[in-house]
């Protein structure tokens, strides 16, 4: 081996073993994902996953499962654009680990209608013109839905004059439970009036 | 997010014995503080136990007459449940002045007991807080404190807490139960659940690590009005810039606690003597020895208005 091939070989083998020094010294730092295989039904179909235990329920349905009518606005649980109903209750998608749904039934946007049989709440948000830019519209209509649900149920908010009789469908029930619904455009008053549609129909 | 293992436990028992194995783990149940906190860094736990499937999650009665809501039971369950509105109205009221319709579906009893603060310099990793890392310093004093602490404050922290809940637990003098990774169950009044922040502002409750709560039990009923006056910067989802909870019985008696004023819900008994002589006699005796900020100091003549109008509807 001449003196030049004898270096090269000799930095190769140097540059060789410190790659996995380095890689060792960050996994050190940085835990390794860790995988977890979750069930999910979701719109009636069911799924296996096998997925990151941080993936968020949100980030699940978008990226996993291609239900991209659900909307990462905040991530944070502030303004409701990820509102999905979970075992017939409405949650923020964005605040709770796939992994922790193992066994749901999930509904989406996409399971409450189709562009050909809307939901009688989606069709009252297009009568109504209940959106402007439409990205809260998932999660406000997910939530509206489970609103009027939770007032049948005699579930009580903030507003509530009298904890022990039954709930009415009110302007101002509607308004202080959608409140977890942020709108940037501000179409409150048109999604109020298509919730207040749909509630009247069904009372 | 760092990344964390997951585990499920089917028992309280399970629960604690994997903390007890895993340095490093969480409890998480219903997770909408938890993993908001683990997103930001705040929180980073390398294990998760999750503890939202234990049977903890019923209302049963107590056989001193009150009632036994298991740690698991959500805030919405907790609201709506009959005996709790016919019983114990101010703790309904609590509840449904906090959060979102979405996160009270999720969040649970013992969960809401324990949630951090939403001081803004706990947030801000770029800023000491000596919550979220012990010895940095507190960029709240001197800071921007019109949300924060009036009372109970310390040198190194005036953190409030922010549960609606807490606060009607306290006027109701609720009990905490918990078990410890040995299988021993202890009862905490919930006077004495919270810790003075002191020194150590990082540690809140005087639960010892791994210890798990398993319910919160309520005496047996009083009676009287119960009013839940939440004053925020919205008239809907937001924390409490102050609360007042009061429980007035028809001979002007009562109780009374607040929110947003200190590090744990407070309630003074002894300025409750002064209930009949209206709310400035017994918002002198709650807000003795406040400390305030140029920005918060607002927050006392609002304690005593608020009680005022508390009072004032309790009369009708």
């Amino acid at each position: 081996m001449s003196r030049r091939g004898m270096l090269a070989a000799s930095a190769a083998s140097a540059a060789v073993t410190s790659i996995p020094a380095a890689r060792a010294k960050t996994a050190a730092a940085q835990p390794a994902p860790s995988m977890a295989k979750v069930a999910l039904t979701v719109n009636g179909e069911k799924s296996e996953l096998e997925l990151d235990t941080r993936m968020t329920l949100l980030d699940a349905l978008r990226e996993h499962l291609r239900l991209t009518g659900t909307k990462k606005g905040c991530d944070h649980g502030q303004c409701g654009a990820c509102t999905v109903i979970v075992d017939g209750r409405r949650i923020n998608s964005c605040l709770s680990l796939a992994v922790m749904h193992d066994g749901d039934t999930v509904t989406t946007i996409e399971g409450l209608g189709t562009p050909h049989a809307l939901h009688p709440m989606q069709a009252a948000f297009v009568e109504h013109d209940g959106y402007q830019c439409g990205y809260c519209t998932p999660g406000q209509i997910c939530s509206a839905v489970a609103v009027l649900d939770e007032i049948k149920a005699g579930i009580p908010s903030h507003v509530t004059g009298d904890l022990t009789a039954p709930g009415k469908a009110t302007n101002m029930e509607i308004r202080e439970r959608m409140s977890g619904n942020i709108c940037r455009c501000g179409a409150y008053s048109n999604i109020l009036e298509a919730i207040t549609e749909v509630a009247g129909r069904q009372a | 997010m760092k990344a964390f293992t997951y585990e499920r436990a089917a028992t309280p028992a399970d629960a604690t014995a994997a903390f007890a194995k895993t340095p490093g783990a969480r409890f998480i149940a219903g997770g909408t503080n938890l993993l908001d906190l683990m997103k930001l860094q705040i929180e980073i736990p390398s294990h998760l136990i999750d503890v939202s499937r234990l049977a903890l999650d019923t209302i049963e009665p107590t056989k001193d007459g009150g009632l036994r809501i298991g740690a698991m039971v959500r805030n919405t369950d907790l609201a709506a449940d009959k005996r709790v509105r016919r019983d114990y109205g101010l703790l309904t009221r609590a509840l449904v002045a906090g959060a979102s319709g979405q996160l009270r579906n999720k969040a649970t009893t013992a969960g809401n007991l324990l949630q951090r603060t939403r001081c803004p310099y706990f947030y801000d990793t770029n800023q000491p807080c000596n919550k979220r890392q012990p010895g940095s310093g507190c960029a709240a004093i001197g800071g921007i404190s019109r949300t924060l602490a009036v009372l109970g404050t310390s040198e190194a922290c005036i953190a409030t807490h922010p549960s609606d809940m807490a606060v009607a637990m306290r006027a109701l003098d609720a009990r905490v139960e918990t078990v410890d990774a040995a299988g021993k169950a202890r009862a905490i009044q919930i006077a004495d659940f919270y810790r003075a922040p002191g020194t150590t502002p990082h540690i809140e409750t005087v639960l010892q690590p791994g210890e798990l709560i398993t319910a919160v039990t309520l005496p047996k009923p009083i009676g009287g009005t119960h009013i839940y006056h939440k004053v925020r910067d919205r008239a809907s989802y937001a924390f409490a810039l102050i609360s007042v909870a009061a429980v007035v019985q028809q001979d002007g008696s009562g109780r009374v606690a607040l929110g947003g004023v200190a590090h744990k819900p407070w309630r003074v008994e002894a300025a409750e003597a002064d209930m009949p002589r209206g709310a400035k006699a017994v918002a002198s005796g709650l807000l003795a020895g406040a400390k305030t900020s140029h920005d918060n100091a607002y927050k006392l003549p609002l304690v005593e208005r608020t009680l005022a109008g508390a009072l004032a509807e309790a009369r009708g």
